[in-house]
């Protein structure tokens, strides 16, 4: 996708204000909430500490590329079904990051699911329903591939 | 309808909206786009107490792409009145004054100006180009502090009302009111142990992830249209309205989603001000606010001073009850303190009791309602007081609580007589829990328990229902879904109908679109909108009815209606049957509730925890935590569970890290998520529920309400368990490392 920005449009302003892709949201813009996670080149950033101008050239991955067609992915489907949502504006950034890391390890524990997910706030749930959605998600994950 | 008869409450359907939000596409308020948009930005000032000499917005308005400036001068001159919006008599202009500030700022951070241009670049850089003049005056920033003599005075013209009258006497001091009961002095006289301690509780934000925005357009009719992210588009219309002195029925508001809310998207900020900003442009302008500006320039929730002194005799009965609360309200008169005094007692069946409550202004954002508004703070006293007694008399810390608790018949000492409560059962099932029962090894670990109320509201719901030839309903309804209530809402729709609770179809909608709905708050929508929902489903079975007899050619009368099946005699048809019939027999049809319930039911809720004290560094380490909540009945319980865990969670935060850290001359010095530390998924075990339920006879399916109560026990379950792990009462918060140290430093001298 080719698009122009003002040197100083964050990534998260291309992608919300120029692109119109406004499912990444905007919570501190400053890197403390995890509201704009996205994926560049398969590696987890805040989209609000990069610059528009940064992303010339890489592969950015928003919560609106995470279902597989009209399927929800795994992860998208294990927040439905622990209710691991409540308000909703925090999870496209627990999804992104949450397929991230389920990309990477397939049997993360309760411990290193809360550690990769501790760059994400969330003042609804506690956390309680989302940690268990990603358990149930790798667990799914892990059933597909074998 | 008992439990067993049921088929839809009780269960976990996916949430109706849930697609929208777990793949991005559902729309909050920051995401409105519309063509010609302005982008606007809100000077605010530096100063926590300052005059305004000076506003000059000349340079700014010259600059490019800048297509309109406004101050509070641009509000209508309308003369004093006092207003209702629901929280009781507001004085219009505080109302106007806390939006934009008119003659004196009274915090840092107060809205001045606000400036509508091209891009929200533009609009910041234009900021820089309105030149204030203030005079800098003395602040005061705490209840105690803003209550001397000698303290600065926010507001020339406060009249301290004290036991309803008003004294003729200015302070910082809105309101001194009092409840008693029994003979006090008599009630000690009877004690064998008495406890008094003082406490502190820090300003605290309700920490909504999604930061306020709002869009307005000024329309070429005359009608104001908004759109924005608030827990009551009524209350925003109405208060909009009488802003801008407009009939309500010039102003509509669409409810976008809602980041989160707690109480804190209940008054309006920047919807007025887009507002005159539109009609000055001639063009629609959003708003939205940056992180610093929802801490410096929002309703965060009292901070207090609280004293309590309790007494009781050996065999564990509570004889006296004596609470002094002082809340800081921010700017504007209104901290809450009235339900902080009727809750903090609430669990008690007590005889002999005076609580005094104190309304108190400082040079603090004017604070707003944050889940259980005013009961966290008095529960962290009492609960910490009710403990110590329980150690004195040596008792189990549940035992006492349960000689003591509240049940139908208690009268409070603010005056209402219980009905139906399951205080008792909350205990019962706190000592029942294999959590109370496991041992707890190992140096420096203990366990704490509280308990706490709240009252749930009830106030006016509106809702419709509309068949669809396909057997599937249309709900529409006008309350903000913060947590999944379109689903338990929908879900007692179904629940009557007898179908499933995915043949429901919730939408919410705005302010033209439905009858009068109260704002998303006080645990009400899936108690008022839900009973809304019943009665519209009730409606439509009754229209129904009507339509098999058409189609059997009997009497309406003789046709019965059970889990969705319509029988006359031998003759059956199922909703979705009639339903693809409705043309044939009259046309569509649609059912209407609209509720103003009274049989609210309140909420009790315990907590128990386990904590670690790091004695090196005074680190809170949460082991395990275990949140019990009456909440009459789970119409969705995997969301009443969400709302338990949630409600922990805000009040673990509360208790241990979070604060608003400001300096002496009123600024808030940790105004990022960096600093204003909120609990992240590392800090926290899994957080178990046990939900009670002991049905409020007031709600047709027994549902008392969930979002609260679960808020208030844990500092003051934290606190009690910090003592057991470290041998320090702590009283204040946050019990943060600094303040642990600091207690355990002072007792080992």
């Amino acid at each position: 996708m080719e698009f122009l920005c003002e040197p100083r449009q964050s990534l998260l302003e291309c992608l919300r204000d120029v692109i119109g892709l406004t499912g990444t949201k905007e919570g501190c813009n400053d890197g403390n909430c995890g509201a704009c996670t996205v994926l560049m080149d398969g590696r987890i950033v805040n989209s609000c500490l990069v610059l528009g101008v940064e992303a010339q050239g890489a592969q950015i991955t928003t919560v609106e590329g995470i279902a597989r067609g009209n399927q929800l992915h795994p992860v998208q489907q294990a927040f439905l079904q622990n209710a691991a949502l409540q308000c909703g504006f925090c999870t496209p950034g627990f999804i992104v990051a949450a397929k991230a890391l389920l990309d990477q390890e397939p049997a993360p524990s309760e411990e290193r699911i809360r550690l990769w997910l501790a760059n994400n706030l969330c003042r609804c749930t506690g956390y309680d329903k989302i940690v268990r959605a990603v358990e149930q998600a790798a667990q799914e994950l892990r059933e597909v591939k074998a | 309808m008992s439990t067993a008869e049921m088929t839809v409450v009780g269960t976990r359907p996916i949430r109706h909206d849930g697609a929208d939000k777990v793949t991005g596409r559902a729309l909050y308020g920051a995401d409105v786009q519309m063509a010609g948009l302005l982008h606007g930005a809100v000077l605010r000032s530096p100063h926590a107490h300052a005059r305004i000499l000076r506003i000059d917005t000349s340079k700014a308005e010259a600059l490019e792409g800048v297509l309109a400036v406004v101050t509070g001068a641009d509000f209508p001159d309308s003369p004093e009145r006092l207003v209702d919006l629901g929280e009781g008599d507001t004085p219009l202009s505080y109302i106007r004054g806390n939006v934009l500030a008119r003659g004196k700022t009274l915090y840092k951070g107060h809205a001045v100006a606000a400036v509508a241009a091209t891009s929200a670049h533009v609009a910041e850089d234009a900021l820089d180009l309105i030149e204030v003049d203030y005079e800098v005056l003395p602040c005061v920033l705490t209840a105690p502090e803003a209550m001397r003599e000698d303290a600065p005075i926010l507001h020339e013209d406060l009249v301290t009302k004290e036991f309803g009258e008003k004294t003729g006497r200015v302070s910082n001091v809105a309101e001194h009111f009092r409840y008693s009961m029994g003979d006090l002095e008599k009630g000690f006289a009877e004690a064998d142990v008495i406890v008094e301690r003082e406490f502190h509780t820090a300003t605290v934000h309700q920490g909504y992830i999604e930061p306020q925005n709002a869009t307005a357009l000024w329309n070429n009719d005359g009608r104001v249209l908004i759109w924005c992210s608030t827990q009551g588009a009524f209350t925003v219309r109405d208060t909009v309205a009488c802003m801008l002195d407009l009939p309500v029925s010039q102003v509509r508001v669409t409810p976008m989603e809602i980041g989160g809310g707690f109480g804190g998207k209940i008054p309006v900020y920047l919807e007025p001000v887009a507002a005159l900003l539109s009609r000055k442009s001639g063009r629609p302008v959003k708003l939205v606010m940056s992180r610093r500006e929802v801490f410096e320039g929002t309703g965060p929730t009292p901070g207090s001073y609280i004293k309590v002194k309790m007494g009781a005799r050996r065999d564990g009965r509570i004889t006296a009850a004596q609470g002094y609360l002082a809340y800081e309200a921010g700017a504007y008169p209104g901290a809450m303190v009235g339900p902080g005094a009727m809750c903090i007692f609430a669990a008690y069946d007590l005889a002999n009791v005076v609580i005094d409550g104190f309304d108190v202004v400082v040079n603090k954002p004017s604070t707003a309602a944050y889940r259980a508004p005013g009961a966290t703070n008095a529960a962290f006293a009492a609960e910490s007081v009710v403990d110590e007694l329980a150690e004195k008399l040596g008792l189990d810390p549940l035992e006492l609580r349960l000689r003591n608790a509240a049940k139908e018949g208690t009268r409070r000492a603010d005056g209402p007589k219980y009905r139906r409560i399951g205080c008792v059962e909350v205990i019962q099932a706190m000592r029942n829990h294999p959590h109370y029962k496991a041992p707890l090894p190992g140096p420096n670990r203990g366990r704490g328990v509280a308990i706490g109320f709240w009252f749930n509201v009830g106030l006016p719901s509106s809702c419709s229902l509309s068949v669809n030839a396909d057997g599937t309903v249309n709900l529409v309804e006008g309350s903000t879904d913060i947590g999944g209530t379109r689903t338990s809402v929908a879900m007692q729709a179904a629940e009557v109908l007898g179908i499933p609770a995915e043949s429901v179809r919730p939408t919410v909608v705005d302010t033209d679109s439905v009858g009068y709905t109260a704002v998303t708050g006080g645990s009400r929508v899936t108690f008022a909108t839900g009973w809304a929902a019943y009665e519209a489903a009730q409606d439509v079975l009754r229209q129904m009815k009507e339509r098999a007899a058409k189609l059997w050619e009997t009497d309406a009368a003789a046709v019965e209606v059970s889990r969705g099946v319509f029988r006359a005699g031998e003759r059956s048809m199922t909703f979705q049957e009639l339903a693809a019939r409705l043309g044939e027999t009259g046309g569509p049809v649609v059912g209407r509730g609209a509720v103003n319930p009274r049989g609210v039911g309140g909420s009790f809720s315990g907590a128990i925890a386990d904590v670690e004290v790091d004695p090196e560094t005074g680190k809170v380490t949460v082991l395990r935590f275990t949140s019990v909540q009456d909440v009459g009945r789970a119409i969705h319980p995997a969301y009443v569970e969400g709302q338990m865990q949630g409600g922990s969670v805000q009040g673990i935060g509360w208790a241990l890290n979070e604060e608003y850290y400001m300096s002496a001359d009123g600024a808030m010095l940790n105004s990022s998520l960096l600093d204003y530390r909120m609990p992240t998924s590392l800090d926290l075990p899994m957080i178990d529920t046990a939900i009670v339920e002991v049905p409020n006879p007031g709600h047709p399916f027994g549902v008392r309400g969930v979002g609260e109560a679960n808020i208030v026990p844990p500092p003051a379950a934290l606190a009690n368990a910090i003592y057991r792990a470290a041998g320090v009462r702590m009283d204040r918060l946050p019990m943060n490392p600094p303040a642990i140290m600091e207690a355990i430093w002072k007792q080992r001298d």
